[in-house]
């Protein structure tokens, strides 16, 4: 019996994907665990692994396309079956998804076009077709959850700084049409515009006053600016960030501390390593998160809405710059490797980030994260929050400068460590008893190695 | 400057390039002895003799091809069709052979010849002669189709059409030929590409050519009563075609009608369609529409015939129905 | 079976000729020949694409006719027209260049083996729709007609355009304003696989002209100097009084419609009989007859076999054809 074959989740954050390469095609036999394709997703290329067992009877993506979760993407069955009805319905808008995704997407209204119709009307009646319109809903997106908005509108909103999930569409199914953008950004009558798009608001809206949030401002000419396309994983950043600094109610707590002992440490290390790498500050500083969150578990945690989840294992993410983004690899149960494994994992996934050649499996799960700018000379930063993690290390340099010491002026070194915490899991004391433990450790570094 | 019929202004652009050039002559059923069968050649028999102004027997095959070979060596043919409704017994001659032969040649010969006649729904003369082919031509690579809606740029469109060294199609609106407009005494040409605005406006983009850019603009008085500001934008040649007076339309007013006179599956407004959604997505605020004919042969009776062809109240049912006024 | 007339199983009586007259129409005739052998080859090697028709038992037709005008005079051909371009005094180089779609071709590769054409020699064209050149022939004769140029103008055709609406309005045109042409019906007998009897009420294709008041002519092609002589005729009828010609000349072609046709709507015995009358075993028998020297006649065929070798190997190492030519409409000038 033959079956439509979903895009199934290969991120916990996926929404979509772009299959970027068939392994198998039409005629292909597969069994589960059998590689079928390759997806980028919001994190990276994942692989599509099949989890059933036939022959590939038709593919509904070619390669390139952008694929929504649990969109049909192949039929599976035996050879010769008839699969005429499956690819009908895996290829109309309204198909079931095979793997029911988190929030379905639904197709947007079709209209009835009057070509659709079964029987013509009499030449006599030839009646023009009336536009097909439906009741207008109040404002907020329209059922489905997708919000419907002509592309000069949403231009618009942009301009005049309109958030578009205020506005009530008078259009068909609700769309939201230029004269409601205008609308709510004079809260004047609704009339015919006859003000063309390049022209200034007639009224100085109240939501105008975010006017430096507009892309364009009245006056300038095109050409002034190039819009630079943003790709899937720009896109994804985006909005998880958005998500992340609106929704996580973040407080930061910062440490400053002297971190000599600690390079004294990692020369003695290297010197051990030889040829066979090199340990770096921040590997240091990744296993003391992880030592000390096996120590202070209450911050190895989730908030899950109803629930405060405490993670078992302590899974470290790491944030690499790549070009056009970051991605976060995972050094897995970093609590639990000796240092040189730490180091050499950790370069081998900066590494393959930077190339794109993470697995799915090496850029999810992590149960907190470590971020570092000290290669850049920032002395210290505050870090968003990677949900549904509860907490992020933000890494400053180290510079020279006085200390005190023995009540004494002296040349010394500095670190800064800035911990962002959820203040749903973690209360300024519990965060500040981790962060000591993780600057105790550095101080001491000898504690990593037990 | 004088006020001149479409027709006349017609013949004095053949009258003036015969003059200008020796190897221009006409061809065509009745267009000597008899004047033209719509008057359009009138009085051209007796300035430029028999030679020059030749009546055919109806052979439109024949004299089509007639036309097209003697293109091929140098002459400057002037083909009259009594209408275009006729062109498809010849279409084998102006697909096959005019179009094709400066491409199939490796560009050794060129085909200078000009395809005119009236073009599109007459009154009540029924199926086989009332009908818009205009889409048809413009489909092919090696043509040029042209179709002026006024009397001003019947002149001057033609005079280029006859001065063009490859084929043109040049469609004139059978129910324009009455029509006037002011046309100057001094020589103008107008250049192929070049769209021009028949009526300005800020709220909405009407795209026309030939008899529907009078009817848009008749549509646009009415609609100008409810403060609708209608711009009317006639492109005047389907191939090749002005896009970016489309587009700079569009761009500006946000909303766009295509209203032409033929069918609608295939019919040019479609790609004019594409053009605009290509060009001016992000200034859109509501669907292309299109206004066409019906889906059908056009039917002889008068009540039925104006049921079928766009008329005024169409246009204004889109131009509503594209600014949300009737949601 | 499709024999030539039974009136004339026995050969007529062979037109009075010389050596200075009958060499080069044979050395054309024998180029021709074998133009086409190698093009035939080279089709069943892939290297020359889409439809090729053959002229190969036709050549008497394009060479004694062409023989007879000068070199202002337009020809107007249909898709098996490689004879007679090369007759019209094109050369086999970029003919078989054509061929290959290359950018040495006549035309650029741009046209293939339906669509010859040479501003230079006035060649007008390699057409593909049957029948419907004869009007463009007739165009180009009304040009020379409108100029007073005296130049003629030759339209080839094939039996089986006799029932298309083109060469019927082509003709009446011709006939009613008396433009100088002549229309030669090539006629090989079939239309692509159906013989004339299946297609034509009258097999006589020269009785159309009766209808117009016309002058006609109709007889065999097999031999080039009797083609020669008639079309001349004809020739000097359009070049002095302005009068069009139908003329049909009876022929055969050796091989198939094209190279996709096997031909086995006719029977070996049919073939065989045509064969024998291979008029360019016939023009090979009349020069040795009229006294050319065996080393003449060696040095004639070596020259002809080292052309087209050349030929071939010209079209082989040239560039393929790299470009098209773009839609152009200048407008206003």
């Amino acid at each position: 019996m033959a079956q439509i074959i979903g895009l199934p989740k290969l991120s916990p954050t996926m929404e979509e994907g772009v299959l970027v390469k068939w392994v198998k095609k039409v005629g292909d036999k597969v069994s589960p665990g059998d590689l079928v394709a390759e997806v980028e997703t919001d994190k990276a290329n994942m692989d599509f692994t099949i989890e059933d067992e036939g022959t590939v009877l038709h593919l509904f993506v070619k390669e390139g396309e952008t694929v929504k979760l649990g969109a049909p993407v192949a039929i599976l069955g035996k050879p010769g079956e008839d699969i005429a009805a499956l690819i009908a319905q895996g290829a109309a808008p309204a198909a079931a998804p095979a793997a029911a995704p988190p929030t379905p997407a639904k197709p947007a209204p079709v209209a009835a076009s009057p070509a659709a119709a079964a029987k013509p009307a009499p030449v006599a009646a030839a009646a023009k077709p009336a536009p097909v319109v439906a009741a207008a809903p109040g404002p907020g997106p329209a059922p489905g959850g997708r919000l419907l908005a002509s592309p000069l509108a949403k231009t618009l909103a942009v301009e005049l700084g309109i958030d578009l999930r205020t506005v009530t569409g008078s259009g068909p199914g609700g769309r939201i049409v230029e004269r409601d953008v205008r609308a709510a950004a004079s809260d004047g009558p609704r009339a015919v515009a006859t003000t063309a798009i390049v022209a200034a608001p007639a009224v100085a809206s109240t939501a105008a006053a975010s006017a430096d949030t507009a892309l364009a401002t009245v006056g300038e000419q095109a050409g002034d600016w190039i819009d630079v396309p943003a790709s899937n994983m720009r896109k994804r950043i985006a909005a998880r960030l958005t998500e992340a600094k609106r929704d996580v109610p973040h407080f930061y707590l910062m440490r400053r501390f002297d971190p000599a002992p600690l390079l004294a440490f990692r020369t003695r290390l290297n010197a051990l390593l030889g040829d066979r790498g090199k340990v770096s500050v921040n590997d240091l500083i990744v296993k003391s998160a992880a030592l000390a969150l096996r120590r202070v578990p209450a911050c190895n945690a989730a908030w899950v809405g109803d629930a405060i989840r405490r993670y078992q294992r302590v899974h470290v993410g790491i944030a690499v710059a790549i070009e056009d983004g970051l991605v976060t690899p995972v050094v897995r149960d970093a609590d639990l490797k000796g240092l040189g494994v730490v180091a050499a994992e950790v370069a081998d996934l900066a590494k393959r980030a930077r190339e794109r050649a993470l697995k799915g499996h090496e850029i999810t799960g992590s149960t907190f994260t470590v971020s570092n700018l000290g290669m850049f000379n920032i002395e210290r930063f505050t870090a968003i929050i990677n949900p549904p993690e509860a907490a992020i290390l933000a890494v400053g340099g180290i510079s020279d400068e006085p200390v005190v010491k023995d009540g004494a002026v002296v040349p010394g070194k500095r670190m800064t460590l800035t911990l962002s915490c959820d203040h749903r899991v973690i209360d300024g004391a519990l965060g500040a008893k981790l962060l000591a433990v993780i600057v105790e450790q550095l101080e001491a570094p000898e504690a990593l190695a037990l | 400057m004088a006020v001149i019929s479409y027709r006349e202004a017609l013949n004095q652009a053949m009258r003036e390039e015969m003059e200008r050039d020796q190897d221009v002559f006409v061809m065509g059923e009745e267009v000597g002895h008899y004047n033209g069968a719509y008057k359009v050649t009138q009085g051209l028999l007796q300035r430029f003799s028999e030679r020059r102004v030749v009546d055919t027997p109806i052979a439109e095959m024949g004299f089509a091809g007639i036309g097209v070979g003697a293109a091929m060596v140098g002459l400057r043919p002037i083909v009259e069709f009594m209408t275009w409704n006729f062109s498809l017994v010849a279409i084998d001659q102006i697909v096959n052979s005019a179009a094709k032969m400066f491409q199939m040649s490796g560009g050794q010969f060129n085909i200078p010849i000009v395809f005119r006649g009236p073009s599109g729904p007459a009154v009540q003369v029924g199926s086989q002669h009332s009908q818009a082919l205009e889409s048809w031509y413009a489909h092919v690579p090696g043509l040029a189709v042209a179709l002026p809606s006024t009397a001003y740029d019947a002149k001057g469109l033609l005079k280029t059409a006859i001065r063009d060294d490859n084929p043109v199609v040049f469609m004139e609106g059978e129910t324009l030929y009455g029509t006037t407009g002011e046309v100057p005494e001094a020589e103008y040409l107008i250049p192929f590409g070049q769209g021009d605005i028949k009526r300005a406006g800020a709220d909405i983009t009407l795209v026309a050519w030939s008899r529907m850019v009078h009817v848009c603009l008749d549509a646009a008085k009415v609609l100008a009563d409810d403060g609708i500001d209608c711009e009317v934008v006639d492109p005047r040649t389907l191939r090749p075609l002005d896009v970016p007076i489309i587009v700079d339309s569009v761009r500006k007013t946000g909303r766009c009608v295509i209203a032409e006179v033929g069918w609608p599956s295939a019919g040019f407004g479609a790609e004019i369609a594409y053009q605009v959604q290509r060009h001016c997505l992000d200034a859109l605020d509501a669907p292309v529409e299109r206004v066409c004919s019906d889906d059908v042969p056009m039917p002889y009776a008068k009540n039925l015939e104006d049921e079928v062809q766009p008329q005024v109240a169409d246009v204004v049912a889109a131009v509503r129905r594209a600014l949300y006024l009737d949601a | 079976m499709t024999l030539p007339d039974s009136a004339r199983v026995e050969p007529e009586q062979a037109e009075p000729t010389t050596v200075d007259e009958l060499a080069p129409l044979y050395r054309q005739m024998l180029a021709i020949r074998r133009m086409e052998e190698a093009a035939a080859k080279a089709y069943s090697q892939g290297k020359i694409g889409g439809f090729l028709h053959l002229i190969i038992g036709q050549e008497a037709v394009c060479v004694g006719s062409i023989a007879t005008l000068k070199p202002e005079d337009y020809v107007v051909a249909t898709y098996r027209e490689h004879g007679h371009a090369y007759a019209k005094g094109i050369a086999a180089r970029p003919i078989m260049a054509e061929l290959y779609g290359k950018k040495t071709g006549l035309v650029k590769g741009l046209g293939g083996s339906m669509h010859l054409f040479d501003k230079a020699t006035n060649f007008l064209g390699g057409h593909g729709i049957v029948g419907g050149h004869v009007p463009l022939a007739a165009g180009a004769a009304f040009a020379s007609k409108y100029r007073g140029d005296g130049r003629v103008t030759v339209c080839y055709f094939g039996d089986g355009a006799a029932t298309i609406g083109g060469f019927a309005e082509g003709l009446a045109l011709a006939a009613l304003w008396k433009l100088p042409i002549v229309l030669i019906c090539e006629n090989n007998q079939y239309s692509m696989g159906t013989p004339l009897y299946r297609s034509l009420a009258v097999e006589d294709v020269s009785l159309r002209a009766l209808a117009h008041g016309m002058a006609r002519d109709r007889f065999d092609g097999d031999d080039v100097i009797r083609v020669k002589r008639r079309i001349a005729e004809a020739v000097e009828r359009a070049r002095t009084t302005g009068e069009p010609s139908l003329v049909e000349i009876v022929t055969y072609r050796f091989r198939g419609h094209s190279m996709s046709d096997p031909g086995l709507y006719r029977t070996k015995d049919e073939v065989e009989e045509w064969r024998r009358r291979d008029p360019l075993n016939r023009a090979r028998e009349r020069l040795i007859e009229v006294g050319i020297t065996a080393a003449a006649l060696d040095a004639l065929e070596a020259d002809v076999k080292a052309e087209i070798e050349d030929a071939v190997r010209f079209a082989e190492e040239s560039p393929a054809a790299d470009a098209y030519l773009p839609y152009v409409t200048k407008g206003a000038q």
